[in-house]
């Protein structure tokens, strides 16, 4: 007889990624649950919450998901106090107190790159909503953003495929046979960045990264090796979750034509929209990366100290304890006060910039698509449980307003 | 429902807590006439801007008003103060002369800010407090008139907001203070220390430790200068007195209810005491003016100026005043707020002021950026951040649950070892200050049994 499943494995098994709201909902059965390896899973609400906001969880002490090279660590791997250290750096090229308009002055542009995507689906009637769509736009919006020559966009795009696809999930799956090994991929990609860190220090632009190359705050500069720990994650983080996010969104609204329909007639509706969006279909499932430091009573039950712990943020996501309804996607549900950023001190850091993209991208696909509907429902998912998403969208119509 | 019908409810005060309890009993089902009595002319607005977005030009003085999250379908008296009330005959009196009958009353007259002493000194021009919306324009006007110099008296979190927003736009200003350190009556002296380092890092003149004895006005009767305790004189143009508040129990005199300086005593449900010390089980009180025991700590009577007590306090009241009794719900909220100051968020929770010792147990107090624990008795009972604020609520857990002082845990951003509690050092309450904003006054409803007569503040 063969052990039974974990539900880990369960989850990371590519057949449970089209649907894995079941799977969560048993796992909520035991709120805080002790798998098979001695990793813990935590499933409610309440718990993911509170965990996310204790000072005895760690994300320092597990190996990371992609591992950085040259041993600095991005903050998504740095406790405090140094985590806050680098993100205050961080943050003061992109947003409040410093530098307040940045996301918000780049919402022409945006809309610019958006209507050229959809301007090209007049001359078709079918297209893939991931790659003619979802994962182009907000390419263009960060290589902007960052100060990445767009032209170099497929070399990244190779990189952060093969690290992702290569992470080990619990789950066997064929590695894609285009991607790279995931040393290789590491290696190049952090040679990339150090030539581009170095190259903006020597002739700055008024992009983000020329700004954490040359600017010093209160808390000084980045060390060169950071400033790539940095950029790594910037573009990973920023690209590869905003795409499913609007992928995703794409897909909930043909799954809900009433609801896409509402959103034509009133575009305002994309803001809560989102949000529940960010609830119902969260593009980061899971957050595989704390550990306690001590002891630690969640919902009754102690998590030893030094265990590695899932917190399950699509499924505290659907929690009835939480939200009434769990199960349903209601855009206007007024209280939604949910996990797909995460929560306290690693709280999203794109946040601003990502409501933005998707409030572009899905009010004017709503607005110009004329009759959008489905080709496969389900359509075929990535492989990656944590960062999930459709791999292709393929959405047939009647044609483009302009 | 209890048995009594409950056709017409009254609420005095028609700020923050007024404005909610209005909503929370729309939102339990009450369908009766519903009485709004407020002497405020202007519709309920939002205080706490006052002393910050607003002193910085970012919002105007009339523009924070509340919104209604529901249609309350409410009479409403503004501008209209009630003066009295006839506690058998269930009627409050107004001030021109009407009389509004109820068969509940929430009281919520909040608090108003303690004046200087010396009328003539407080009526020169240049001399306010700050209460209410306009007092604010006030003072931001008189901000904009880039004044040589303001002088704020007391610094509690009012005074030491106003100040920051004078250094924010590049206003000189001087901040006296009675005790040894900013904040001193509300956080103690150990944390009060890092607020007066952070004012001074911010180019704040700060004088611990001494009094302004007198303002000195010109001839045309405009504020000039101001003299201190230690002989000094400071020329300033703008004084703003931040004392802290007076509760607004004047009209309740002789009315026969436990309302007095210290606000109004009330039980766990915010049933008004009356003097004999017995609950009544028609009127009930909400916010600034409230004092109500709390389990948590020690079942002693608290007032808490803090924006979300009110707002708590009228959610209870509403949902008390129309259930039965069986169904009635305790006070439980643990006390919380926030203050923004140069450049700083600070938020605490719990009950600082019954702390007797204090240790860091995140961050580094000469960071500006800690969370620093209380202790009472050998358990947790409050805990302060400065930019910290994300894990208050792992605090507010030890807090609950009573957990031992100094907590030991192994965690992230943890001090060196070594770091000890120390005492919290606060001032002896009987000596006069602006006050905390938390105030702990022992057990009994009313301090004299029958022979109830509340000293004058
Ligand atoms: C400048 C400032 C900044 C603040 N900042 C913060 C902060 O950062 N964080 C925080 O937690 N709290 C803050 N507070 C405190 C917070 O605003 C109060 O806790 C809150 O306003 C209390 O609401 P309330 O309804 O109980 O009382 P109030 O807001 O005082 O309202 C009472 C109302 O009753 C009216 N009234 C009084 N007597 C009568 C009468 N006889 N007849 C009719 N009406 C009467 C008053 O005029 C007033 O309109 C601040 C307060 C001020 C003034
Ligand atoms: C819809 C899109 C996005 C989603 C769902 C998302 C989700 C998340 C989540 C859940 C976390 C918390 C991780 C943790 O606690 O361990 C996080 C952190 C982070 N995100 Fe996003 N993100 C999105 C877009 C972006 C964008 C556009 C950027 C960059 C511009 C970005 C940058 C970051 C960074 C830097 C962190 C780490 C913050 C820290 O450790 O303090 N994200 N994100």
């Amino acid at each position: 007889m063969t052990a039974p499943e974990t539900m880990m494995r369960r989850i990371a098994d590519p057949a449970a990624r089209p649907d894995p709201y079941p799977l969560y909902e048993e796992l909520r059965r035991t709120p805080v649950a002790r798998q098979d390896d001695g990793v813990y899973t935590v499933s409610t609400y309440w718990e993911i919450r509170s965990l996310l906001n204790d000072p005895r969880v760690s994300s320092q002490t597990r190996p990371p998901l992609v591992p950085t090279p040259s041993g600095a660590r991005s903050m998504l791997r740095l406790d405090p106090a140094e985590h806050d250290r680098v993100r205050r750096i961080v943050t003061r090229p992109f947003g409040p107190p410093h530098t307040p308009r940045r996301v918000f002055e780049m919402r022409r542009g945006m809309a610019d790159t958006v209507r050229g995507l959809l301007d090209a689906f007049a001359d078709k009637d079918q297209a893939d909503i991931v790659d003619d769509f979802a994962y182009p736009f907000p390419i263009s919006v960060i290589c902007r953003l960052f100060g990445v020559p767009v032209e170099d966009e497929p070399r990244f795009h190779l990189w952060t495929e093969s690290l992702l696809g290569a992470a080990d999930f619990g789950a066997e799956h064929k590695p894609d046979p285009h991607l790279l090994d995931p040393d290789a991929a590491k290696i190049e990609m952090g040679g990339y960045l150090a030539e581009l860190f170095d190259k903006h220090r020597k002739d700055p632009g008024d992009d983000m990264f020329s700004a954490l190359a040359v600017d010093d705050g209160p808390d000084g500069r980045l060390t060169p090796p950071e400033q790539v720990a940095t950029g790594f994650l910037l573009l990973i983080a920023g690209h590869e979750t905003t795409v499913n996010l609007i992928t995703n969104g794409v897909l909930t609204l043909l799954r809900h034509p009433q609801e896409l329909k509402r959103l034509k007639d009133d575009p305002d509706l994309a803001v809560p929209m989102i949000e529940e969006l960010l609830r119902y279909e969260p593009p980061v499932q899971y957050l595989p990366n704390r550990r306690t430091m001590d002891a630690v009573e969640v919902a009754g039950t102690v998590i030893p100290k030094d265990t590695d712990v899932n917190l399950m943020l699509a499924a505290g996501n659907r929690d009835p304890r939480r939200f009434p309804d769990a199960d349903r996607f209601v855009p206007d549900r007024g209280d939604v006060e949910h996990l797909g950023f995460g929560n306290g001190v690693h709280y999203c850091f794109g946040a601003p910039l990502a409501r933005l993209e998707t409030r572009i991208a899905l009010t004017e696909f709503a607005r110009r698509v004329k009759g959008p509907e489905l080709v496969a429902d389900p359509p075929p998912y990535r492989v990656n449980p944590v960062l999930r998403g459709p791999r292709h969208l393929p959405v047939a119509y009647r044609g483009v307003r302009s | 429902m209890s048995a009594e019908r409950i056709d017409r409810v009254v609420i005095v005060g028609a700020s923050l807590a007024g404005l909610r309890a209005a909503e929370a009993l729309r939102d339990e089902g009450f369908t009766g006439r519903l009485t709004l009595i407020g002497d405020e002319p202007e519709p309920a607005y939002d205080r706490p801007p006052l002393s910050k977005q607003v002193l910085l030009g970012q919002v105007a003085a009339d523009a924070t008003a509340l919104p209604l999250a529901r249609d309350v379908d409410a009479q409403w008296r503004l501008g209209t103060a009630a003066t009295g009330l006839d506690l058998d005959g269930r009627t409050v009196l107004l001030a021109d002369g009407s009389k509004v009958p109820f068969d509940r009353l929430l009281i919520a007259t909040g608090t108003r800010a303690r004046p200087w002493a010396n009328e003539a000194e407080a009526a020169l021009e240049g001399v306010l407090t700050l209460r209410t919306s306009a007092d604010a324009g006030r003072l931001a006007a008189l901000l904009d008139a880039k004044p040589r110099r303001v002088l704020v008296v007391g610094a509690g979190f009012t005074g030491s907001e106003i100040a920051s927003a004078c250094r924010e736009r590049g206003i000189d200003v001087t901040v006296a203070e009675r005790g040894p350190a900013p904040l001193v009556g509300a956080l103690g002296g150990v944390i009060g220390e890092a607020a007066a380092r952070l004012q001074r890092a911010h180019g704040v003149d700060l004088r611990c430790g001494v009094t302004v004895t007198s303002l000195e006005g010109d001839e045309a009767g405009r504020l000039c200068r101001a003299h201190l305790s230690d002989g000094t004189v400071l020329e300033a143009d703008v004084a703003v007195v931040a004392l802290g508040a007076i509760r607004n129990t004047g009209w309740l005199e002789g009315s026969g209810l436990a309302a007095g300086p210290r606000g109004i005593a009330a039980d766990a449900a915010c049933r008004a005491f009356d003097h004999n010390g017995i609950a009544t089980d028609d009127i009930f009180v909400a916010g600034d003016v409230a004092r109500m025991p709390h389990a948590l700590f020690g079942y002693q009577f608290l007032s808490l100026e803090h924006w979300g007590n009110a707002v708590e306090q009228a959610r209870l009241a509403a949902h008390n005043m129309l259930c039965a009794s069986r169904d009635r719900r305790p006070h439980l909220w643990i006390p919380a707020f926030w203050s923004s100051q140069f450049g700083v968020n600070i938020k605490s929770i719990g009950v600082p002021t019954m702390g007797d010792e204090v240790v860091v147990t995140q961050g580094a107090l000469e960071d500006d950026r800690f969370v620093a624990v209380y202790g009472h008795r050998g358990r947790v009972i409050a805990a302060v951040s400065f930019d910290h604020g994300r894990w208050l609520d792992f605090y507010r857990c030890l807090i609950e649950s009573a957990a031992p002082f100094p907590p030991e845990f192994a965690g992230v951003d943890r001090p060196p070892p070594g770091t000890v509690p120390v005492p919290a050092c606060f001032p002896d309450p009987s000596v006069p200050s602006h006050g905390p904003t938390v105030t702990v006054s022992g057990y009994a409803p009313s301090e004299r049994r029958i022979t109830f007569t509340p000293a004058p503040a």
